[in-house]
């Protein structure tokens, strides 16, 4: 069996799983945020039952709309306090919390082996550990929280090799665009993505976070990586829980195999409007930008404003340019605080913000007008995304939205006169 | 039976054209459903009518994995989706609220704005009336077909956890 067919054999209690068939798996976290918990709430009621299944395995993160920007998101946010305190479920407040795929393996909620789902679509960002994560809706969530188990179709997987030695400037986002670009938005509809290859053994655990959080962007049902001797630190460091480490056996079957030599590879870019518009950075032509946003649940940990810190230092965002940076959890804002970026961002001109998903869904801070073109470290960049269904977003690693911050147009960092 | 006019769309529809996230501090389904295909089809809400179809090629829901989505195109009063595929969380999301899906990409690549259908959702029969033409659309799996027959996950919970007590209640008399 593979990764994914190994885990979720595991939680079905199956001695094996094929793909195509149906099963029933007991769930280790259950999350959801405040725009999809509500609803979940509503229809965890129409259940007819006083408590969830398991307070300490569901998790609620207010990210989307906080620090609550109207009436309307604090009245949703109000519902996830309120049932959070009734029930005793896991919460995290704003300032005291971040976004939910920053924050669920940095407070060491996901373990390796886990089975996890998540009414966010980058619930599948936990692959990164080993484990089985994948993206649902509010009414899923609402029958696993009062159930502990979920229904699932076994994914068939495809698995991606990385071979070579990542060139500088390129990293996790440059990887996952770059194979997003060459199978499309739905080159992996319905099945798992497994990563491997001597890259991804070197890769940081942040740069493993960021390739399995886009893997929903190639319509696929979670993103594994194999749980090595970084992963199992990482969240031992973090977690109570013990580590569960699967390995896919030597004849594990795939749907198929992907073999890339990344070692030439250029800074990627995704062109507007779709994730899978990809070129390398050199041939996207002069691209003037009005905006850039270096944060998201897929570039916002610490790795992610070292590199940008390292660009901007000494440097000016252009006067063409709004750069704002949203530090993904109060943990990595104070680490970045600590060891200086905070000042660099600020001394570059930068806006700097407490963790939100705000800008990354047009929900708020950084909202594009007609016209506006941004380039974000963010995952989507369909029609309207972040604001005006006339603005444009591109997307890219944190090397080059700092390099274009300061050129005011979409250039890579060793495009910048030093 | 089922039965409305045609609205068209390409590949690729994604939930933030479907429901753009600006409106997803409310939750409500009839709110929700005011501002539905808003970003590619500013006109659907007006031109939308109860039992309406909307036919999209592939990919159809991928992005987000907000419920908001189908609710809203559910609340619009559109009656089924055809689609030549779906995105794996939005069919999911649309089953478990009980709007159906119907996978039939020859039915989409017959149909044109304004045609009128008719599906019988028992069958998977997809009825072009406009183009007097007939489809069939692939089957539910057996486990879906148990969720929808419920009315959808919710249903489907309640009768699960009704028979888990029963269970339950019953081994504590045998015991």
């Amino acid at each position: 069996m593979n990764l994914a067919e190994k885990i979720l054999a595991a939680h079905a209690g199956k001695e094996r799983v094929s793909p195509g068939e149906f099963i029933s798996a007991r769930v280790d976290v259950v999350l959801a945020n405040d725009i999809t918990a509500p609803i979940a709430i509503r229809e965890f009621w129409k259940l007819g039952l006083e408590k969830v299944f398991d307070p300490k395995k569901i998790v609620l993160v207010p990210d989307h709309f906080v620090p609550n920007k109207d009436i309307q998101s604090a009245e949703q946010a109000k519902i996830l306090r309120e049932f959070a305190r009734a029930q005793g479920v896991n919460f995290f407040e704003c300032g005291q919390m971040g976004i939910e795929h920053v924050i669920l393996h940095e407070k060491g909620l996901v373990m390796p082996g886990d089975l996890v789902i998540g009414a966010d679509s980058h619930t599948c960002t936990y692959g990164a550990l080993g484990a089985f994560a994948t993206g649902m809706g509010s009414t899923d969530v609402a029958s696993a929280m009062a159930t502990g188990d979920i229904w699932m179709k076994v994914p068939p997987t495809i698995k991606f090799v990385y071979k070579g030695k990542l060139p500088k400037h390129v990293g996790g986002k440059d990887l996952i665009l770059y194979t997003i670009g060459k199978i499309g938005v739905d080159g992996a509809l319905y099945a798992a993505m497994e990563f491997g290859g001597e890259v991804i053994d070197k890769l940081s655990m942040e740069g493993r976070f960021t390739m399995a959080n886009m893997a929903i962007e190639a319509g696929a049902k979670a993103g594994l990586f194999y749980a090595d001797k970084k992963a199992v630190a990482y969240a031992k460091g973090r977690g109570k829980r013990q580590p569960v480490v699967f390995e896919p056996d030597a004849d594990a079957k795939y749907e198929a195999v992907h073999e890339y030599d990344v070692s030439g590879m250029e800074p990627q870019v995704a062109l507007p409007h779709l994730p899978s518009n990809v070129k390398p950075v050199s041939q996207v032509g002069r691209v003037y930008i009005d905006q850039v946003v270096i944060g998201s649940c897929t570039n916002g940990r610490f790795e992610d404003l070292q590199v940008a810190a390292n660009i901007l230092n000494k440097k000016k965002v252009n006067s063409n340019v709004r750069c704002i940076i949203i530090p993904g959890s109060q943990q990595v804002y104070m680490d970045a605080l600590r060891s200086g970026y905070i000042e660099v961002f600020i001394e570059a001109g930068c806006a700097v913000s407490t963790p939100t998903c705000g800008p990354c869904l047009g929900g708020h801070m950084g909202i594009l007008a007609t016209g506006e073109k941004c380039l974000a470290t963010t995952n989507r960049n369909f029609i309207g995304r972040m604001g005006s269904p006339k603005s444009e977003v591109y997307l890219a690693g944190p090397a080059v939205a700092a390099a274009s911050a300061i050129a005011g147009k979409i250039v890579s960092p060793g495009d910048l006169a030093t | 039976m089922l039965k409305g006019r045609v609205h068209k769309y390409g590949a690729n529809v994604d939930t933030d054209a479907i429901i753009p996230a600006r409106y997803l501090n409310v939750s409500d389904p009839y709110e929700l459903a005011r501002h539905c295909m808003e970003d590619i089809d500013l006109d659907f809400v007006k031109k939308a009518k109860p039992g309406d179809i909307i036919v999209a090629t592939t990919n159809f829901g991928c992005g987000s994995s907000r419920e908001h989505a189908p609710i809203a195109i559910k609340a619009s009063g559109v009656s089924a989706v055809i689609a030549g595929s779906f995105a794996r969380i939005f069919f999911r999301n649309a089953i478990n609220i009980g709007l159906p899906l119907l996978e039939s990409p020859e039915a989409v690549e017959a149909a044109d704005a304004g045609d009128e259908l008719e599906i019988d959702l028992d069958s998977g029969t997809i009825n072009n009336l406009t183009k007097g033409k007939t489809f069939r659309a692939s089957a539910y799996p057996v486990f879906m077909s148990g969720i929808i027959r419920a009315g959808g996950l919710i249903e489907y919970t309640r009768e699960r956890l009704k028979n888990i007590s029963a269970g339950a209640a019953k081994t504590t008399k045998d015991a």
